[in-house]
């Protein structure tokens, strides 16, 4: 995320953001500790996981499958808990 | 300047008369301030209203009146509630809705000056209502003359509007009846 | 010079006529005694077509001032008032605007705070307000409210200010007290007022993302701004001002003298009381007294300077507050002497507190705060602890 180095005298009057939707840039995946795992081969394409993660950060492939942006995948582990063919599972992030 | 008290009941417009003979000074190019004693007013409950009017000097003060040079009594019931009439200057004049006659009201109160008007009666006759204020106007102009009354004509057209001209014909008769001395 | 027309008006009514020739867009208010005939004049104006703006009858204040914050971002002229329990009520709001630079215009009838309930006016509520950031300023008299209701639009809207600004005109003793003020040509305020554009507005063609949440890496930053820019409205507001007073021949300033020519002593009052003050000083100085008045006129940001020059010659300030900050004095006078520190170590300053919950203030109290504050200087040089006095209040203690 930007913003970390501005002065007062950087602000726009009312500290008004003026670069719609730059919320965008702010990485929200280096929260995560686990990470969704996917096993397609049993994934009927429901959308169930698209649908609920809070996040909003599933998004639909060219084939129809459903994959976790890690940028912004915080790792809540709810597409997996809803997945209905347990497609989904969370596995631990490694340290590097 | 004139400083007047303005004694009645909630729902007796103590508070708007006041009001209508400031708007009447300023029409004649005087400085006035009406002030009504301030609270959440109930009917029945006794109020109080100041006013003040000045040929001259802007008004400043923005207080109480408290030894009035005019005291109007919309209520005869309220002489007997406390001090309305000792605070009243001693050349003050004092004008009182009563049913008593003028001699007999004379001899009760001793103030310098005097008017006495039966507003009760001319209100109840003329407006059908038993609201003294705009009755009692006619005697309060005849006792000081500190408007001209066909200068409350205005204020009271624009605050009553169809209304108005039982209003003017009450303070009229008022002016008329009410006895001075 | 224009002259207008002389009327009679209601200190509420004159703050209404006010919105209505400044062309407001929305009104959102909530009724409350003793502001209460001023949203019903709007109201009606509004119903009546003589007032063509959007009046939201919104639930309470916190509402009321939600709404304000909304439609000011969306770049309309925005106006509320309240008095007392309701500035309390929306006091959380209040922070909104000023920290967003949205210039919503308020009037505030000023009235004590609960409990015991009372509607009556002090200046609790106002001092509870000290450090919202909105510009505030107090008027005297009925043309005040008028006058300065006028230009905290110019002064709010102002390119260079952009603060939320509030005029203070005191519960009762102005707004429900009718007396002669001149009402200018319609046209006249029109032209004094023009049409504003906020640098950023809720536009879809240009999107923005408005109250963004601070963390504190930023959140710092933001009150460094706000700060510098609110202190940088000084020099603003004094030039609407000047600017008032060329078109409508009333004159305006931070800090207001009255009879202040070779006064060693002075009063200081804001609000309603203040002419009655006049009223003393002329009895005082009649009596070979040295005293002054001084008014203060602009509540925030606080004048400094315009205060320093004012006292200069003085030996002696004598603050009247009406609201009492428990545990510290009257808060206007705690505020003087932090703002006279180390400036001028022989002048004395001896605080009242008065007017408390609609206590009458009479000429004679403010001649007894000058003569008894002579006394407490002397006591003050014998060494002596000199409490706040409040003026008139009982002692009891028989039962």
């Amino acid at each position: 995320m930007g913003g970390e180095g501005l002065g007062w005298k950087d602000l726009e009057i009312g500290f008004v953001v003026t670069e719609p939707g730059n919320a965008s840039s702010y990485k929200t995946g280096d929260w995560r500790s686990e990470r969704p795992i996917r096993e397609n081969e049993r994934c009927i394409k429901c959308g169930l996981c698209y649908i609920y993660c809070p996040e909003a950060c599933i998004h639909e492939d060219e084939e129809g499958y459903f994959e976790a942006d890690l940028y912004y995948c915080k790792g809540c582990g709810i597409c997996a808990h809803e997945c209905p063919r347990s497609v989904i599972s969370m596995v631990e992030e490694k340290e590097e | 300047m004139i400083e007047i008290c303005i004694y009645g009941r909630g729902g007796q417009g103590a508070v708007t008369l006041a009001e209508l003979v400031a708007h009447a000074a300023i029409s004649e190019g005087k400085h006035a301030q009406s002030m009504p004693s301030f609270g959440p007013e109930r009917r029945g409950a006794p109020v109080l209203a100041f006013l003040r009017v000045s040929e001259t000097e802007r008004i400043k003060i923005r207080a109480e009146v408290t030894e009035p040079d005019v005291l109007i009594v919309l209520d005869p019931g309220l002489l007997q509630v406390g001090d309305v009439v000792s605070r009243l200057k001693k050349d003050g004049t004092a004008v009182i809705n009563t049913m008593k006659s003028h001699d007999e009201m004379k001899s009760e109160l001793s103030v310098n000056k005097l008017a006495t008007v039966d507003a009760m009666s001319i209100a109840r006759a003329v407006l059908g209502l038993p609201i003294v204020n705009t009755t009692m106007l006619g005697a309060m102009i005849k006792a000081t003359g500190i408007v001209k009354l066909e200068s409350l004509e205005a204020p009271l057209e624009e605050r009553f509007g169809k209304v108005a001209t039982k209003n003017i014909e009450a303070m009229k008769e008022a002016y008329a009846g009410a006895v001075v001395s | 010079m224009t002259k207008g027309k002389i009327v009679g008006l209601e200190g509420s009514f004159a703050v209404a006529e006010a919105v209505r020739m400044a062309n407001t867009d929305v009104i959102a208010a909530y009724p409350i005694t003793p502001q209460t005939h001023i949203v019903e004049r709007l109201s009606e104006m509004v119903a009546d077509g003589d007032l063509d703006a959007d009046f939201i009858c919104v639930e309470s204040e916190h509402s009321a001032m939600s709404a304000c914050v909304g439609a000011s971002a969306a770049g309309a002229r925005v106006f509320t008032c309240s008095a007392g329990q309701g500035l309390e009520l929306m006091h959380e709001v209040l922070y909104i605007p000023s920290s967003m630079r949205l210039p919503v215009v308020a009037v505030a009838a000023n009235r004590a705070l609960s409990a015991p309930l009372s509607v009556w006016c002090d200046h609790s509520d106002v001092m509870a307000l000290r450090d919202i950031s909105w510009i505030q300023m107090f008027a005297e008299n009925n043309q005040q409210a008028f006058d300065l209701t006028t230009c905290a639009y110019r002064i709010a809207e102002d390119k260079d200010v952009l603060f939320p600004t509030m005029v203070h005109i005191d519960g009762f003793y102005l707004s429900h007290v009718i007396e002669d003020m001149v009402l200018p040509e319609e046209e006249e305020v029109a032209g004094f007022i023009p049409d504003y554009e906020h640098p950023f507005v809720l536009d879809p063609d240009k999107p923005v993302s408005m109250g963004c949440y601070g963390p504190p890496f930023i959140y710092p930053e933001t009150k460094k701004a706000q700060e510098v820019a609110f202190d940088n409205t000084r020099s603003k507001i004094q030039a609407i001002w000047d600017e008032f007073g060329e078109i409508f021949g009333r004159h305006y300033s931070p800090v207001e003298s009255y009879k202040m020519d070779g006064a060693r002593i002075a009063l200081l009052t804001m609000g309603s009381c203040s002419e009655t003050a006049m009223l003393a000083v002329d009895e005082l100085r009649e009596a070979g007294v040295d005293v002054g008045l001084i008014r203060l006129r602009l509540w925030r940001p606080f004048p400094f300077n315009e205060l320093r020059e004012a006292v200069k010659e003085l030996d002696l300030l004598v603050v009247l507050d009406r609201a009492i900050s428990f545990g510290m004095g009257g808060p206007v006078c705690s505020e003087l002497k932090s703002a006279l520190y180390n400036k001028r170590e022989e002048l004395k300053i001896v605080g009242f507190i008065g007017g408390l919950g609609g206590r009458d203030i009479q000429i004679s109290e403010f001649k007894y705060m000058v003569t008894q504050a002579q006394e407490k200087v002397k006591a003050i040089e014998r060494g002596e602890e000199v409490e706040t006095e409040i003026i008139g209040v009982r002692e009891g203690g028989g039962r």
